[in-house]
């Protein structure tokens, strides 16, 4: 991870977003993200994002939750501590059936809620950088990479011509960090050091 | 735009050589099997006539639910593709009328050598008979035929008045949300009676008290969920076919996906109400419930029993539980056969075993009466279709569906 150079610009209206959003990416600048208040339906195929694969995640758990349950149960019931109970043989796979789905259900929710933490950079502890407070209130926030082949100068002036209401240019850690928000100048003193 | 569908003569003749088929068949089994001396023939000839007629007004039935149900919700992904739901819907009349004369016919007219009704065997009580005794202030004549007719003259009336209601909207002003609303309102009517109707009552009248003696208080989910499956499936073929034929041009990938997730998720929710009432039974072990699946998974409809399990649950979540795969025209044509075709055998194994014992077959006459069938509904749905726009013009919900992301 390492401290770059942003030029943020925030929007006001979804309808100005999208054109804007084509234009970068026409443009050739490198589109680090775009913050919005809430999910804006489209914006994912806009900005080209590929797919996601949490749910290829989800499914793995799931057979983990699943085998974990068969296998436990069917050790425990014929091999370690075999009962007969109402009749039914030691391998009464029919009554496991709801704890096999229970246990399928948690490993899939608990470890796609892991995995998308930290697909998105987010878990208790870890800060990231917040590029425009206003993101998670009203406005759309857009960030493109500043590198020496885009003077930043053209790069906001390209900003304001798409329709941004506000521009700027940050220096941030571009991924998360763990630590405390108090700790952040410090941080970054040391590796911009 | 291209949104007036002409039946095409392929289609049309198919249709009426469907229907043909299913008549001759009728009159085959007139001939051969009601005038039979054997009584599982003559059991044989009305029971395929209640399996395909109580099966075919149950899916179609489902074509109002899903409209009221979405309705209700205000989703709009429906809109882009509505006029099919509404037209399979308009015709729940012809099948439930058809359904009413099967039923009837079999209250009122079918005994067995010995004078005993054996599909319905609580309209024949035998002497000393005390559960049936015991049920018989529900399970009478008079209830029976009292509630068929309401339920069957409710979902008629609701499945042509949300069409006509569609239809009325493209000639309302722009904008105007009247009609809209008063298909919102309508809608939470129509889930009430629903409710009092396919998911409790009728499957019990229709369905489980073929065997009589036996209960299960999740019956009427368990066919619902049946039903509603392969109603989406229906819903589903009709889209492709359409697309195939060039016209709902707002129908996209996402709404054929949205489309597939309700095949694939209630293919999942009919195993879970499915296994439900079998394990409880199972595990209980209390005989007079377990006769119910002694019959079917280890007597004579073991096979059916499995291959139910199989078609209905392991092939969906196999084949449809990837996202590509819901949004492949072809998958979800061969998944939404596959199904409608599984859950009529899973009405098979409903309704058979009590009147037919080991007797059963999937013969000649099972399969001419469902072509029969499948030839009506081809028929009657797409002169529905061909009889107005196929894009609810005015729908005050049309951009919403046009860009429809699942």
């Amino acid at each position: 991870m390492a401290i770059k150079k942003f030029a943020v610009a925030a929007y006001d209206d979804e309808a100005v977003l999208f054109p804007a959003v084509k234009k970068v990416r026409n443009s050739g600048y490198k589109l680090h993200d775009v913050y919005t208040p809430f999910a804006v339906h489209g914006l994912d195929q806009a900005m080209g994002l590929k797919e996601t694969d949490l749910h290829i995640a989800g499914f793995i758990y799931g057979i983990c939750g699943t085998s974990t349950a068969v296998g436990f149960i069917s050790w425990i019931f014929t091999s370690d501590w075999p009962i007969i109970y109402g009749g039914k043989p030691h391998f009464a796979l029919p009554a496991w059936v709801p704890i096999t789905f229970e246990l399928t259900v948690l490993f899939a929710a608990v470890g796609m809620t892991l995995t998308f933490c930290y697909l998105n950079q987010i878990m208790f502890g870890v800060k990231k950088h917040v590029f425009h407070p206003r993101q998670s209130d009203d406005l759309f926030v857009m960030a493109i990479e500043i590198n020496d082949k885009t003077p930043q100068d053209e790069v906001v002036k390209f900003l304001k011509s798409t329709g941004a209401v506000e521009t700027s240019v940050q220096m941030a850690e571009e991924g998360w960090w763990y630590g405390r928000w108090d700790q952040k100048e410090e941080y970054e003193a040391l590796n911009a050091g | 735009m291209n949104d007036r569908f002409e039946i095409p003569a392929r289609l049309r003749n198919t249709s009426i050589a469907l229907i043909a088929i299913g008549v001759l068949t009728l009159i085959g089994g007139i001939a051969s099997l009601l005038t039979s001396n054997v009584d599982t023939d003559r059991a044989r000839f009305w029971t395929v006539l209640l399996h395909d007629s109580v099966f075919f007004t149950l899916i179609t039935t489902v074509s109002i639910f899903i409209q009221a149900a979405v309705s209700l919700a205000q989703g709009a992904w429906i809109v882009a593709f509505r006029r099919v739901p509404e037209a399979i819907g308009a015709n729940v009349w012809i099948f439930g009328s058809i359904a009413l004369l099967v039923l009837f016919g079999i209250v009122f007219t079918f005994t067995d050598s010995h004078g005993m009704n054996t599909i319905f065997p609580w309209v024949t009580i035998p002497e000393g008979d005390e559960i049936l005794k015991g049920k018989s202030a529900f399970l009478n004549k008079g209830m029976f035929v009292g509630f068929s007719l309401v339920a069957v003259g409710l979902w008629s009336y609701f499945g042509r008045k949300f069409r006509a209601m569609s239809i009325a909207q493209e000639s309302a002003p722009k904008n105007d949300t009247k009609i809209y609303w008063k298909v919102f309102r309508l809608s939470g009517v129509f889930l009430l009676v629903y409710a009092l109707t396919q998911m409790s009552t009728i499957p019990w009248f229709w369905v489980m008290s073929i065997d009589a003696h036996w209960f299960s208080t999740l019956f009427s989910w368990y066919t619902f969920a049946s039903a509603f499956v392969s109603g989406m499936s229906l819903i589903m073929l009709w889209i492709v076919y359409l697309k195939n034929q060039g016209n709902l041009v707002l129908v996209t990938t996402e709404h054929l996906h949205d489309v597939g997730k309700f095949m694939f998720a209630f293919s999942v929710f009919w195993t879970y109400l499915w296994f439900s009432q079998y394990m409880l039974i199972w595990y209980a072990n209390v005989p007079e419930e377990t006769v119910y699946f002694k019959m079917r998974q280890q007597g004579p409809y073991s096979i059916i029993f499995y291959s139910n399990f199989i078609i209905n649950f392991v092939m969906p979540i196999v084949i449809l539980m990837a996202r590509p795969s819901k949004r492949n025209y072809f998958t979800v044509t061969f998944m939404a056969m596959v199904i409608i075709f599984g859950h009529w055998l899973d009405y098979f194994q409903m309704i058979m075993p009590g009147p037919l014992g080991a007797e059963w077959h999937i013969n000649w006459y099972e399969i001419g009466i469902f072509m029969g069938f499948a030839g009506i509904l081809i028929f009657t749905v797409s002169r529905t279709l061909s009889k107005a726009s196929l894009i609810t013009h005015n729908n005050i919900l049309l951009k919403e569906t046009a860009i429809h992301i699942a």
